[in-house]
């Protein structure tokens, strides 16, 4: 690595962070601390039935016999769940406010600040959004348009207010609040998040989006997302995230649903770039979400898009479990890390039914001192006759301190499986970026580009509203100036 | 002058490559340098391009009134200086168009002119390649990626041609191409030749200059060149060999 490399590497590392801004707001929280009380006191802020602080109590009940996962590649002290607020709310959220002209200023001009204008006249041609701050839902856009479909777009809370038949049928029917101790936290403590149900045969005809913000400090978020596409049905939905500057950590706890029926499809991606902390490892998010989609019925399609470029520590692995016959999963992603960050990220996918396919691409870019890992499992159940799974993991390597790896587990129990795997470690190359220079493109534009010619695989499968956002995100990750 | 190279010498780890070669080339000139393996020719192309590998020990470039050593690769490229690759590096995943639109636009920049917009470009860049022959299909494809030699020699052409630079230097570009691939390089390297550019040529073998003229032939030997003079030199190496010049 010559000299001028590492000097623009330098400047890579002192990454900086443009949604660090905190908004003056008054919060309303409970104490500190996870007990009955606190779970109580969230259910009944959110004005839930019976039934639901009973399920949230019985998930609870799991938690404290739970200890937390400890097979990732990561590093971190302990999480002292004592010292977490578990809701935080803009004051006067008691209810939630009907339109715009309800909701705090100081809030529009937030979303106005991180480019998400909250008018719908102003939303991104085509797309319906549903915001979250801290623990609340804020506004959902389009909402009447969509309701016109029989499309039910709307925050958790309120469906579980207004629709509690689909709650109770689905809510943690793919991820049971005892699969492991973060989901069981976020079964207890979940505040907020998106609800989206598709009906028979209706093809969602614009993006729908959540996007979610922590502001209030020492808080947790766990929001919980549900997708049910019925028979016949499609969505594309998004999810962006952002957090301010802090020099403490703060834990974030998300699960999130899928449950595709008969010939239905969800393609759900995530730009995630919470606050990844400072160039010496300090503040940031740690990001430990789990996201499962179910293809319940036959010829069913479910597909991941991730693009993780913030956190400072993340682990998920949004999976399928591929029941109905001829179903197929997906699953691409891009997960950058810098300085301190930590990535332990990959898939997990199951083979139930006949003929069932899934597809695999990930790509890891590790730059400073960062971690990034590849970890995933392809399994093929008894009855799982001529299914197919390929896997390519590509890893990327820039500067000499950081880290790649990949961990594939594979798992088959019918021998029709067809198993495809391919995997690279490759170290940015020199010849590459002076070739680049000698035609006239910066060393930081090179490297940029590279970088995305690297990802692009996966960058195409994003909504085209949003590969070009995140084609700048990717290059803002990489570069030490904001565009 | 144009480009003034004066007494250079260069090392790469521990080893002398350049000792002390002189060499100065006005617009509208070609010169070819012609040396055996091994003797400097490519390092000479990479010095002037600003490679980093290499130390610098003594000597001075200036090149349209700018000491080169002040500026870096980039600054070089947009300052009109071009180097066709010997072996041109595969760059998976880049589309060739949006990498030279950025290529032309950063040249623009530093020349103050106005950038040039996605449809302008496209425009020109299809000209330019049915010119050379290119299919508009590989416009498509990633620079140089599952490439043939042929088909990177005739890609660094078509680079050379949007980028319109006012000193090409040819680093092989003859190696490996059949005699039709030469035919068409060669005649999109005469359709560039202006009297405001220059073209350093590097060969091994004579067949190129059959092609294209040059002005003047050097014969490089041991890291400096050992004869200066015109197209004649080319032919006698062509007969006796590098041999007697050693």
């Amino acid at each position: 690595m010559n000299s001028e490399t590492l000097n623009t590497l330098d400047t890579y590392s002192k990454n900086k962070y443009k949604y660090g801004f905190v908004t003056d707001i008054d919060n309303e929280k409970p104490k500190k601390g996870l007990n009955e009380d606190t779970i109580k006191f969230i259910s009944l802020k959110k004005n839930e039935p019976d039934w639901m602080l009973e399920w949230r109590l019985k998930a609870f009940s799991k938690w404290k016999r739970m200890k937390e996962p400890k097979w990732a590649n990561l590093n971190f002290p302990e999480i002292d769940y004592q010292d977490i607020y578990y809701y935080s709310a803009p004051k006067g959220f008691e209810k939630k406010p009907k339109d715009l002209s309800e909701v705090d200023p100081k809030l529009i001009e937030t979303y106005n600040k991180l480019g998400i204008p909250l008018e719908e006249q102003k939303v991104l041609a085509g797309v319906a959004v549903d915001v979250v701050f801290d623990s609340v839902s804020v506004a959902t856009t389009y909402k009447g348009e969509l309701e016109k479909l029989g499309i039910i777009f709307c925050s958790i809370g309120e469906a579980i207010q207004k629709h509690p038949d689909l709650i109770k049928k689905y809510l943690g029917s793919v991820i049971p609040a005892g699969d492991h101790s973060f989901s069981a936290l976020n079964s207890a403590v979940f505040t907020d998040g998106s609800f989206v149900y598709i009906p028979e045969g209706v093809k969602c005809p614009m993006e729908l989006s959540t996007y979610f913000r922590i502001n209030a400090e020492n808080t947790g978020q766990f929001e919980r997302t549900l997708i049910i596409a019925d028979k016949g049905s499609y969505v594309s939905y998004l999810e962006g995230c952002t957090a301010p500057k802090r020099d403490d950590n703060q834990l974030h706890a998300a699960n999130v649903e899928l449950i595709a029926l008969e010939d239905a499809e969800i393609k759900y991606s995530t730009v995630q770039n919470w606050y990844p902390g400072d160039e010496d490892g300090k503040g940031g998010i740690y990001n430990f979400v789990t996201k499962r989609g179910l293809c319940a019925g036959k010829n069913s399609k479910i597909s991941w898009t991730q693009v993780e470029t913030g956190s400072a520590i993340t682990w998920k692995y949004p999976s399928c479990i591929l029941k109905g016959d001829n179903s197929i999963g997906e699953f691409y992603s891009v997960a950058i890390t810098n300085n301190f960050q930590q990535a332990d990220t990959g898939t997990k996918m199951t083979h139930i039914g006949k003929n069932t396919k899934s597809k695999i691409i990930s790509k890891g870019i590790s730059l400073g001192k960062s971690q990034n890992t590849y970890r995933g499992e392809v399994s093929f159940l008894r009855k799982a006759d001529k299914a197919r799974n390929y896997t390519q993991c590509d890893s990327l390597l820039v500067g000499n301190k950081c880290g790649a790896h990949t961990v594939p587990y594979i798992d088959s129990k019918n021998n029709t499986a067809v198993i495809e795997h391919e995997a690279s470690t490759s170290k940015i190359n020199e010849d590459q970026l002076y070739y680049c220079r000698q035609r006239g493109l910066s060393h930081e534009e090179a490297v940029s580009l590279i970088v995305n010619g690297f990802c692009k695989q996966v960058l195409q499968e994003l909504p085209m509203e949003f590969a070009v956002e995140a084609q700048k995100l990717v290059s803002i990750s990489l570069e030490g100036s904001v565009g | 002058m144009f480009l003034e190279i004066k007494d250079l010498s260069v090392k790469i780890e521990n080893k002398n490559i350049l000792n002390g070669l002189n060499l100065n080339i006005n617009k509208g000139e070609v010169h070819a340098i012609m040396g055996p393996n091994g003797c400097g020719k490519s390092t000479l192309a990479n010095v002037l391009a600003g490679k980093e590998d290499y130390e610098i020990l003594n000597g001075k470039i200036n090149f349209k009134d700018n000491d080169l050593f002040d500026l870096n690769i980039e600054e070089r490229a947009q300052e009109g200086m071009f180097l066709a690759f010997q072996y041109p590096v595969e760059i998976p995943g880049v589309n060739i168009t949006p990498f030279l639109h950025s290529a032309i636009n950063s040249k623009r920049k530093r020349m103050n002119e106005e950038e040039i917009d996605n449809l302008s470009f496209a425009k020109l860049l299809k000209s330019k390649a049915s010119d050379l022959g290119i299919n508009i299909d590989m416009l498509k494809r990633s620079v140089n990626t599952g490439f043939s030699g042929g088909e990177k020699k005739r890609y660094e052409i078509l680079q050379m041609s949007i980028l319109n630079p006012d000193l090409a230097i040819l680093d092989e570009t003859d190696s490996g191409l059949d005699i039709d691939a030469l035919k068409i390089v060669t005649e999109g390297v005469n359709r560039l030749k202006t009297k405001n550019n220059a073209f350093l040529i590097i060969t091994h073998y004579q067949k190129l200059l059959d092609y294209i003229k040059p002005d003047h032939v050097h014969v490089m030997v041991n890291g400096s060149i050992v004869k200066s003079g015109g197209p004649e030199i080319a032919a006698e190496i062509e007969k006796d060999g590098f041999q007697k010049f050693q």
